[in-house]
């Protein structure tokens, strides 16, 4: 296990490093000189090549890159151009109230989609299969963004059942584990879960008729064992797979988020990262991808640790 | 075939004989996926009513009104009622679907075109050259698409043709990791070791024996993209990243009508409904096809 363990971390540390570098270019990549991108458009010339000098610009792009790196490290992402405030906190704050939706969004599509999933592989080929494969193959083809607001005119606009934006009563943003702000997650949680749902659907119902076609099954059933027993191996042998999908999908909602973040107002990293597209905010931009690409890269190394723990067949591969 | 009198021979062609190729076998399976057809069908319909938009579309799509802003659906004169210009709906879903499906589908084939090439060669002449290539594919590919597609947007900044760059950018890492572990596996079969033994050049064997083996797969894969194209590019606009007002784009007239919600919540919602549309009547199409070709996950 842990020569599994360290052959996975000897994997992901360049990817890691290629990752961050990507991000660190992003600056460098915008049109025009990246200065502008620090600097208020009427900088007098003298500050511009201070600030170039601050910011390390005037050295060349690898020891740039080292010194950004170093210290982002340090937990140092630079200061955001439209608040000053420095971005590490800015996304800190935001991470949470996007991964509480997130994880809720999680539970319910991971929660429907192996229902679906499971039901349609199990009973293959009937009306049950066809019914649950329509409702994930809908899920995937959903333009999640617009299901949002459809979900906002049914349930805020017309029956006012639910909020239709914003993160609590007060306006503030504050988050309480009380009823009244559970109300403003509920339909960014359930228009995120849909992509999840209808993906964990496919894959299971994959997984479950690939297995419910294998010799033990048969196997099982000329034994006499009776339909709730071979239920229980068919979902453990299913397990380790839709967990694994289940993890990268929770990534996938993390950085996906901005568009649903956008329609309900929600302040998470996407609303954040809205905003810094929208002010060519660039060091925020800069620092909320790289938190959120690191965060899918600790992700994807965590899945495969899990699955080795399951299944010792993923560790001698 | 010195047995030629046998009656066998002489009464049925040999079935092999009188197979007409592998395409045709595709297009015959094709041919039987009814769902596939129906949704080719749409979006062939798409596609025509897209083209021939200054035929189709009842108005201008950019003529404003202030008298008639936020018609409702069924409105006279205006069949899927007007937006908050009180411009013709219909015609400006007619219209978007232009820009809408040329965001989606240009960069899915750009990245099937380069993305093809970069798997091959990485998986053709592997060694240090594949590990090169692969890592930086990995690299790319350990960000959410979404992600990666806002990134590069907000970095370029708002524009079609950015837009089509970060998501061209987007697609080639999954198409080249698809070409490259298919083209692994063919490159260990006997018939490219028997080209090999024959004198056949490296290039010759990647167009002769492997191209045709390989981009079956690659090709399934990357229409299966476009449906998730189309909405990224749409999200794009949406975003205020793609196109620029008073373009029609499907992404972008959702963005607008977005406070017409409590107005006209019907009209307001069309344009993600066409997006909707287009991206099912893909990926039935893509299923199908895939079938059809007997593509494997």
């Amino acid at each position: 296990m842990l020569r599994y363990f360290l052959r996975r971390l000897a994997y992901v540390a360049p990817v890691a490093l290629g990752v961050s570098f990507f991000c660190f270019l992003l600056v460098h990549i915008a049109p025009g000189d990246p200065l502008t991108s620090v600097l208020p458009p009427d900088a007098s010339a003298a500050q511009q090549e201070e600030m170039r000098r601050i910011y390390g610009f005037d050295k060349p792009l690898p020891v740039q890159f080292v010194l950004w790196l170093w210290q982002a490290l340090q937990g140092d992402l630079g200061v955001s151009i439209a608040t000053g405030r420095p971005v590490a906190a800015e996304v800190g704050k935001a991470v949470g109230n996007t991964l509480v939706v997130a994880l809720l969004a999680m539970v319910i599509g991971f929660a429907l989609g192996s229902l679906f999933g499971f039901v349609a592989g199990y009973f293959k080929g009937s009306w049950l299969d066809r019914g649950a494969s329509l409702i994930a193959m809908l899920g995937v083809s959903v333009p999640h963004y617009w299901l949002g607001m459809v979900l906002v005119i049914l349930f805020s606009v017309q029956l006012g059942w639910l909020p239709a934006g914003g993160a609590g009563p007060d306006g503030s943003g504050a988050w309480k584990w009380n009823w009244e702000h559970i109300r403003y997650m509920l339909l960014p949680a359930i228009t995120m879960s849909v992509v999840p749902m209808g993906i964990i659907a496919r894959t299971v119902r994959a997984l479950v008729a690939d297995i419910m076609a294998q010799d033990f099954v048969t196997a099982l059933r000329a034994k006499g064992m009776l339909d709730p027993g071979v239920l229980r191996h068919v979902i453990k042998n299913a397990a380790p797979t839709s967990l694994a999908v289940m993890g990268l999908q929770l990534g996938y909602l993390l950085g996906g988020s901005i568009l649903i973040e956008t329609v309900f107002s929600w302040p998470g990293t996407g609303f954040l990262l809205g905003n810094a597209i929208f002010q060519r905010d660039l060091p925020l931009l800069q620092g909320t991808i790289l938190v959120l690409s690191m965060f899918f890269v600790g992700l994807n190394v965590l899945v495969d640790i899990v699955q080795g723990l399951l299944d010792p067949r993923v560790r001698r591969q | 075939m010195t047995d030629a009198a046998s009656p066998l021979v002489a009464t049925a062609p040999s079935p092999v004989a009188a197979s007409p190729g592998y395409w045709a076998g595709v297009l015959r399976r094709l041919g039987r996926e009814k769902v596939a057809i129906a949704a080719g069908v749409v979006i062939l319909l798409i596609v025509l009513a897209a083209i021939f938009a200054d035929f189709v579309a009842p108005t201008d799509p950019t003529k404003t009104s202030m008298l008639r802003r936020l018609r409702p659906i069924g409105s006279p004169g205006y069949l899927l009622g007007a937006d908050e210009l009180g411009r013709d709906m219909l015609s400006r879903l007619i219209f978007g679907a232009r820009l809408s499906l040329f965001m989606g589908v240009v960069p899915v084939f750009v990245a099937f075109v380069l993305g093809s090439i970069i798997g091959i060669s990485a998986g053709f002449f592997g060694g240090r050259y594949n590990t090169l290539v692969m890592r930086t594919v990995d690299v790319f590919y350990a960000f959410p698409s979404v992600l990666l597609a806002i990134a590069l947007s907000g970095a370029l900044g708002a524009g079609i043709a950015n837009s089509i760059l970060s998501l061209t950018i987007v697609f080639i890492p999954p198409i080249a990791r698809i070409a490259e572990s298919v083209t692994t596996q063919v490159r260990t079969m006997d018939y490219v070791d028997a080209a090999r033994a024959s004198g056949a050049g490296p290039f010759l064997i990647i167009r002769a024996q492997v191209l045709g083996n390989v981009i079956g797969p690659v090709f399934v894969y990357a229409t299966s993209l476009i449906s998730v194209a189309m909405i990224l590019a749409s999200g794009l606009s949406f975003l205020g990243l793609g196109a620029k007002p008073p373009t029609p784009e499907w992404g972008l007239m959702l963005n607008t009508l977005r406070t017409a919600i409590y107005i006209q919540p019907w009209v307001a919602v069309l344009p993600g409904a066409a997006i909707f549309i287009t991206s099912i009547a893909f990926n039935l199409l893509s299923d199908g096809l895939r079938s059809a070709m007997e593509v494997k996950n």
